[in-house]
């Protein structure tokens, strides 16, 4: 077996340096009647080539979005990550190594997440940001948490634009605590009265920025109204590519932010692993989840960095911990702030204007095509159709002429009919003219 | 001899009229090592006997202080904020937390003098 | 700070001094070369940026320069035994890496079509079949995010499963031995946790166990092999109490890669239990992540688990998302996360369980217990050992054989840096003072192991010798040395910029 370095000859060794006649002797404290006798029914090892060959045929099961013209958002977007990226994080060094608990011999994750936390802070427009959760949704529910932290309130007000994974993960976290879950109406297209919601026992209004329906809206008098009210505004974010264009939460009252940000330097994965980014004010970083990086110098008089504020997790706190995270998501943060280095100011906000340009001419060719109507008013790289027949199917029917046209939002709310009919499609760098010009075409034959 | 008394959780009171001056002990800011955040109540803040009253941290650890009298807060230790090292330069002096209007003296009567701290922690 | 004042570092052979990203920055710069698109009037309802966001311009040789010089300063397994206890840093095969970015995996949307992606879902449907195989239980669910996350999965079931038979039971019982996150969890569900002392062997103490337990009593969650690296063999007896009081068994898997081919979970009487792939299935730590934490669920829980689910029918795979599309008697308590679990994960995970196979997968734990036990014979006279072995895939020392030597565990684990080795986990479980917690994993030569029992002998040796200078020293061949924690927590500075 080629992972396992002993031989026999070692095996016999060691247990005879032990003291014992056979492994039987080191596993005598399992139960006998639980010790298996012999193998499970399971395929035996095999190599690389045989498992190469299983999974590159599963691989070739599926449609690869690169391999069709693709449209697909909904809190996922397909980017382009340079090369660049992958051959860094494959390092070893960064690939291989463990949480950085000591930071003598660490100091590359140790800094680069630094980083991480810097760039994250300034794209969303916040003081500061944690060293990064498993995804956007998560994130999310554990900026609720943080906010009944904070204001000591349980009530919980989730916009009716927010992606529905989120609101159902927010649910699912919050199920058997005190919050209240207080989830409006979605209504595609229209502004919602989030402020008149608001009461003195709210701890914070949830909203998603661009939303769900790809509609930007100023959330500057919403944010007014959560502080007027002692309440947090919550910013969720899926597609942070955005942030290159439109101004960011932070700038219009977010308290906290909590993002999606897969798009940068992470494959689509089909839907993992991503990385939620984390971010707040200054004054509410002793209330922050997850883990965290700060600056110090060492006994030399050299700036370091170390895990700090460590008394807010689970291996100190225990019960009374922030929340149960133990893990984050190391390389896929590391992949993020790679990407973002690589693109600087320049290329971030070129990005962000090409993203927008497509959307922009790809939405008014749609929206010409009779039976289909464009919902925003306002969007950055994903907008909804509303077509004259239900958009699941019409789906699945492109996606047996091999285009990927966009996700129909019955998918994700598959309860309300009033939804039937809407087609979400996103925009990014990696749609090609001929790709335009294809989803036109089929869009305006299927309608 | 000092005029402290003890709790088993390591706090310390120092009764001055009806108030009673409030941190926590030499022996406890030791075993904490640097202390680096205190979390302070609010003034006017209402306490049981044995509530807790505050929070403290130190790089590996945090621990809550409890109320060794119950009784309202009167005043807490500001410059913790900034300094939270105090408690560990000085922690039955500028270390100290707070200071509660004690509701009910009786309650002072089950905790232990100097002498018999120091009996508790050695043994 | 009272630090000396000292010129600052530089750099010193292969040892490359890096400032941050922010201190090499160039307008103009872009290490991506993207075409301008044509003008256009925005379509951003008045919400365009109007200032500068601040980030670095760098190129691509100055952004690669500075990623290759922060990955020299880190230790990880590619460079030597790792064996931090409770953490199993195994090798990691480039087979998984090379799989997982396959475009018919990677480059897949989580939200195409199903009859796009039935690879995909045949390969979520054969990892779930491995591990239903190698714990014996019935089912499992795929989508939490990393070990913690499947403990909260898990214990969310068993407070839906009681709930739903109209049981408000408000405790849960850990021993003090356990994971942070265990108590942590019980509390995300609303429960109050009661610690269950250990015995003088290290595991849960049956007595004060069965006098605790009683009908208010939602859950025990026991980790085993435990985290003294040892197997509660008490097990079936305590999952009979859990059961008889009308509770349920959670079981942390952080260590299952000691048992995994050995015997199976199912036949202990556990009702849930999360593995944790990027331990025992060796899918990359990354730095602290990303993880995947499946739980194997029994049949009680089975019908509460979480969605999205993968089903097999006439059709092919197909996706349940939704708690209309499940099916009669399923009741999902909710979802985990966004998606569908962390695909990749899976697909390096199942590409090294392929790798192993049933034979390897049993060797690979009987390799990692020979490993710890080795470890344990040939240090126990130099280092001290709490409790007596056989251990399993780690082996804990506590820290009395630097009694009077003015030497902390800290200082002997931050010797064995500048002796070529990370350290152990120290300082936990809180069990055993000054605990040094050694997982050397089943992926060490005996040559390895040796020198690194050498490397301990002779460090403890020195301790016993009392020269308490040397390791108070300590490190001092490394990129830096003891670092600041105070004052990083004292006044954190979380993010560069003027702010600080």
């Amino acid at each position: 077996m080629r992972y396992l370095p002993l031989t026999e000859g070692d095996r016999a060794e060691m247990l005879a340096a032990i003291g014992v006649d056979g492994m039987g002797a080191l596993f005598k404290d399992i139960p006998e009647s639980a010790r298996l006798t012999g193998l499970l029914d399971l395929p035996m090892h095999s190599g690389e080539i045989e498992v190469e060959r299983a999974l590159g045929a599963m691989a070739a099961k599926n449609l690869t979005a690169g391999d069709a013209p693709s449209f697909l958002g909904a809190g996922a977007y397909r980017h382009h990550v340079p090369a660049a990226v992958d051959a860094l994080i494959q390092r070893g060094e960064f690939l291989t190594a463990y949480t950085p608990y000591q930071p003598e011999i660490s100091q590359g994750t140790l800094q680069s997440l630094f980083e991480f936390q810097t760039q994250a802070a300034m794209i969303t427009g916040l003081d500061v940001a944690n060293a990064s959760m498993y995804d956007g949704a998560t994130a999310c529910a554990e900026a609720v948490y943080m906010a009944s932290r904070i204001t000591r309130r349980h009530r919980v007000v989730l916009s009716g634009a927010l992606h529905p994974h989120y609101r159902e993960v927010v649910a699912t976290a919050t199920r058997f605590l005190p919050q209240e879950i207080i989830a409006a109406p979605t209504f595609p297209g229209q502004e919602e009265d989030l402020a008149a919601m608001i009461d003195n026992q709210c701890a914070c209004v949830v909203v998603q920025y661009p939303d769900f329906f790809g509609e930007l809206r100023d959330l500057t008098a919403l944010a007014d109204a959560c502080h007027d009210a002692g309440a947090l505004l919550i910013v969720a974010v899926t597609e942070v590519v955005a942030l290159g264009l439109v101004r960011s939460p932070g700038e219009m009252g977010a308290d906290i932010v909590a993002a999606e940000g897969k798009s940068l330097g992470n494959a689509l994965n089909f839907g993992g692993p991503y990385l939620g980014l984390f971010a707040c004010r200054d004054r509410h970083v002793r209330q922050m989840p997850g883990r965290l990086i700060g600056e110090t110098t060492d006994v030399d008089g050299n700036r370091g960095w170390v895990l700090t504020l460590a008394t807010r997790e689970q291996h100190i706190r225990r019960e009374k911990a922030t929340s149960n995270i133990c893990t984050n998501s190391g390389l896929c943060a590391l992949a993020f702030s790679i990407h973002l280095s690589l693109l600087g100011e320049d290329g971030f906000t070129r990005l962000a204007r090409i993203n927008h340009a497509k959307a922009v001419t790809l939405a008014d060719r749609l929206a010409e095509l009779d039976g289909v109507e464009l919902v925003n008013n306002a969007f950055f790289n994903e907008f909804t159709l509303r077509l004259t027949r239900p958009a699941a199917p019409l789906v699945d029917e492109l996606a047996a002429d091999g285009i990927l046209a966009g996700v129909p939002v019955s998918r994700l709310c598959p309860d309300d009919d009033s939804l039937a009919d809407l087609l979400l499609v996103a925009v990014t760098e990696t749609a090609t003219d001929a790709d335009m010009d294809a989803l036109v075409d089929s869009m305006a034959r299927a309608i | 001899m000092s005029d402290l008394k003890y709790t088993k959780d390591h706090e310390w009171v120092r009764v001055e009229g009806d108030a009673a001056i409030i941190g926590i002990s030499d022996f406890a800011q030791e075993q904490l090592g640097d202390v680096v955040f205190v979390e302070l109540p609010a003034i006017g803040k209402q306490f049981k006997q044995g509530d807790e009253a505050a929070v403290i941290e130190s790089v590996k650890a945090a621990s809550e202080v409890y109320a060794p009298v119950g009784g309202e807060v009167v005043e807490i230790n500001l410059p913790l904020g900034d300094n939270p090292g105090l408690v560990n330069e000085a922690p039955t002096g500028e270390g100290w937390f707070l200071k509660i209007r004690i509701s009910d003296t009786s309650e002072l009567d089950a905790l232990m003098d100097e002498n018999a701290y120091q009996k508790f922690t050695q043994g | 700070m009272d630090h000396p004042a000292r010129a600052p570092a530089r750099h010193q052979g292969l040892q490359m001094e890096e400032g941050l990203i922010f201190e090499q920055s160039g307008d103009g710069r872009c290490g991506v070369d993207l075409t301008e698109p044509p003008e256009l009037d925005d379509r951003l309802g008045g919400l365009a940026r109007d200032g500068a966001i601040g980030l670095p311009g760098l190129s691509e040789p100055q952004v690669v320069r500075h990623y290759t010089r922060l990955s020299q300063k880190n230790y990880a397994i590619d460079s030597g035994l790792y064996p931090l206890g409770s953490c199993t840093m195994k090798h990691n095969p480039r087979l998984n890496e090379k799989l997982a970015r396959l475009p018919g995996f990677a480059d897949l949307h989580p939200m195409q079509p199903d009859s796009t992606v039935q690879g995909a879902l045949e390969l979520i449907d054969t990892l779930a079949h491995w591990l239903k195989t190698l714990t014996g239980m019935p089912a499992v669910d795929m989508s939490p995010a990393a070990g913690a996350h499947g403990e909260l999965c898990g214990m969310m079931a068993i407070r839906s499963a009681l709930e739903a038979r109209g049981d408000a039971r408000k405790r849960v019982l850990a021993p003090d031995s356990a994971h942070g996150t265990n108590p942590a969890t019980a509390a995300a569900c609303g429960y109050r946790v009661q610690s269950i002392p250990s015995n003088d062997r290290g595991r849960v103490d049956l007595d004060a166990f069965k006098a605790a337990l009683d009908e208010d009593v939602a859950a025990f969650m026991l980790t085993n092999p435990n985290t003294c690296g040892l197997f509660e063999d008490e097990i079936i007896e305590q999952a009979q109490a859990v059961h008889d009081a009308g509770a349920l068994f959670y079981c942390d898997g952080a260590n299952f890669n000691a048992i995994a081919g050995i015997a199976r979970p199912g036949d202990l009487g556990i009702d849930c239990m999360h593995i944790n792939l990027h331990k025992t299935f060796s899918t990359p730590h990354g730095g602290g992540g990303p993880g995947s934490g499946p739980v194997v669920l029994s049949e009680t829980l089975a019908p509460f688990a979480p969605l999205p689910w993968v089903v097999h029918g006439a059709d092919g795979f197909s996706l349940v998302e939704h708690a209309a599309q499940a099916e009669e008697g399923a009741f999902p308590f909710g979802r985990m996360k966004g998606f569908h679990g962390q695909f990749g994960m899976f697909v390096r995970a199942l590409a090294y369980m392929m790798s192993h196979g049933a034979d390897g997968l049993r060797q690979a734990s009987s390799d990692a217990v020979l490993a710890a036990n080795y470890v344990l014979a040939r240090l126990q006279d130099t280092l001290s050992l709490p409790y007596d072995g056989p251990c399993m895939h780690e082996v804990l020392f506590d820290d009395r054989f630097l009694d009077g030597s003015d030497i902390t565990t800290l200082d002997y684990a931050k010797a064995l840096i500048d002796a070529g080795y990370h350290p152990m986990t120290i300082y936990f479980p809180l069990v055993v003072h000054g605990a040094l917690l050694v997982e050397p994993t089943e992926s060490e030569s005996k040559q390895s192991l040796d020198h690194f029992i050498d490397t301990l002998e002779d460090l403890g040796q020195r301790a016993k010798e009392g020269d308490a200078d040397f390791f108070h020293q300590a490190p001092k061949h490394t990129p830096r040395r003891r670092l600041d924690e105070t004052a990083a927590a004292r006044q954190p500075v979380l993010r560069w910029g003027d702010r600080g």
